[in-house]
């Protein structure tokens, strides 16, 4: 049952976008068609579950064993840079056109902090190797939920008659804030 | 002081930056993409500004294209005679002699030149005094002096003058044309290097109005129509134009029969 909770904690209650306001960049960013949208959420949970898993053994192991807690930001960012340096090769081999859509993006996850988020709140929050796993893909899903959201309204803003001083970045940041003010009625359920 | 958690932190961050790198070099080895061997040749000599003239996103996926034949080489303003020769030949196509194109201040309203009609103290921006009544000087078609096209310049080729005016320099201006896009007033246009007379004024305001805003405003009296028998020389909307279709050296003329001096020789006939 735990899993479940830290799950839908993870990924609505607390959600990493709308109630944390982690990881906008890639959230405006990447949300103008569903597709590329997708893939970034996918992308981003991947790298946020092997860091949740990642960061938890070298903070266990190394970091309390050799007492170097002093070390946490700096050794999880080394992890996330490393992590995203593999997954960025391998959609390049994967699929060129995902890679070009996803453009400057996919190098930026990371220093999107979200996922530095997920290693630090794991270590808060005082999690099991397996309890971590989870709320990594959690937070993960979470992220994709969002972005999904998001570029699906986009899509269909593209066809709204959009004041013109509203079009583009301004609209974008108003829908933000309505998402975020709905996933606000999700506060108290855990 | 307790050397031990020192010597724990070099061995453990040094072992982990360690293991990650030989992972991720194994996984380079396995995973490498064979890339054309042409983008690494072009994208070195493109100018490397990533100034997005051409349209897409910097040099390196321009010349991405450019291998692909999505993009044409003339696309890219800022790249020399030379260097496109060089990236054609690695392309195997034949490139067209085009003119290097340089930015001009269509305005000559400088301190001096036109009236002030208020105080700015808003933020030095000619975007931000757009917004408030268009800054301090009288004309609303001229500059307002305040060096939007001097941050846009990737190139270091256009300063203010101690008049109040952003100055080209040709030499270094390459045409990429930021500071077109960065002029509110879009009184910055492109203009190939071998046109050297410019009606310097984009006012459209009858004769007198103008005048009373700019000593060195297009009054559009028609003197140099007429100087040039109508060949050269127009007068539209209440401002002369150059037509450079007939574009001959005859039409330095009027710039001595022009009352407020708003025909101008810019640059120099022997440069290229």
């Amino acid at each position: 049952m735990s899993y479940f909770l830290i799950f839908i904690s993870a990924a609505i209650v607390n959600n990493y976008v709308l109630s944390a306001f982690l990881g906008i960049c890639p959230f405006v960013g990447v949300s103008k068609k569903i597709g590329p949208a997708l893939s970034m959420g996918m992308a981003t949970t991947f790298v946020m579950t092997l860091t949740a898993a990642v960061a938890w053994l070298i903070n266990k192991y190394i970091l309390i064993g050799l007492n170097l807690q002093f070390l946490q930001i700096v050794s999880f960012i080394l992890v996330i840079a490393s992590l995203v340096q593999l997954v960025e090769m391998f959609v390049r081999k994967a699929s060129k056109p995902l890679y070009d859509a996803l453009g400057i993006f996919l190098p930026l996850i990371t220093t999107n902090c979200a996922i530095l988020g997920v290693a630090l709140f794991l270590v808060m929050k005082e999690y099991n190797f397996l309890e971590s796993v989870v709320f990594g893909f959690s937070a993960g899903a979470g992220f994709t939920l969002a972005i999904i959201i998001m570029a699906g309204i986009r899509e269909e803003l593209e066809l709204a008659d959009v004041p013109q001083h509203f079009r583009g970045a301004p609209i974008t940041m108003i829908v933000a804030g309505c998402l975020a003010l709905a996933f606000m009625g999700f506060a108290g359920l855990i | 002081m307790d050397y031990t958690s020192l010597i724990y932190a070099i061995l453990s961050m040094g072992g982990m930056g360690l293991l990650f790198s030989v992972a991720i070099s194994i996984a380079n080895k396995k995973l490498h993409v064979e890339e054309d061997p042409k983008i690494g040749l072009i994208a070195d000599l493109l100018p490397g500004a990533n100034c997005g003239s051409c349209g897409y996103a910097g040099c390196a996926n321009f010349a991405e294209n450019l291998t692909t034949g999505k993009a044409q080489l003339a696309s890219c303003p800022v790249c020399g005679v030379d260097a496109q020769n060089k990236i054609a030949q690695i392309l195997g196509v034949v490139v067209e002699a085009g003119v290097r194109k340089v930015a001009v201040l269509m305005c000559q309203g400088g301190e001096g030149s036109v009236k002030q009609k208020a105080d700015y103290v808003g933020i030095q921006s000619c975007i931000g005094a757009t917004f408030a009544a268009g800054g301090e000087r009288a004309c609303s078609y001229g500059c307002m002096g305040m060096g939007d096209c001097v941050a846009a310049c990737p190139f270091d080729a256009i300063h203010m003058a101690g008049n109040g005016l952003p100055v080209v320099d040709r030499v270094k201006c390459t045409g990429c044309g930021n500071c077109v896009t960065a002029c509110p007033r879009n009184i910055i246009e492109l203009h190939p290097i071998n046109r050297h007379v410019f009606v310097l004024c984009k006012n459209l305001d009858s004769g007198k109005n103008a005048r009373a805003v700019c000593k060195n405003a297009c009054i559009a009296c028609g003197i140099c129509e007429k100087a040039v028998n109508g060949e050269g020389f127009k007068v539209l909307n209440n401002l002369a134009v150059v037509d450079y279709a007939v574009y001959t050296k005859e039409l330095v003329l009027p710039t001595e029969k022009c009352p407020t001096k708003s025909i101008v020789i810019v640059g120099d006939a022997d440069e290229v």
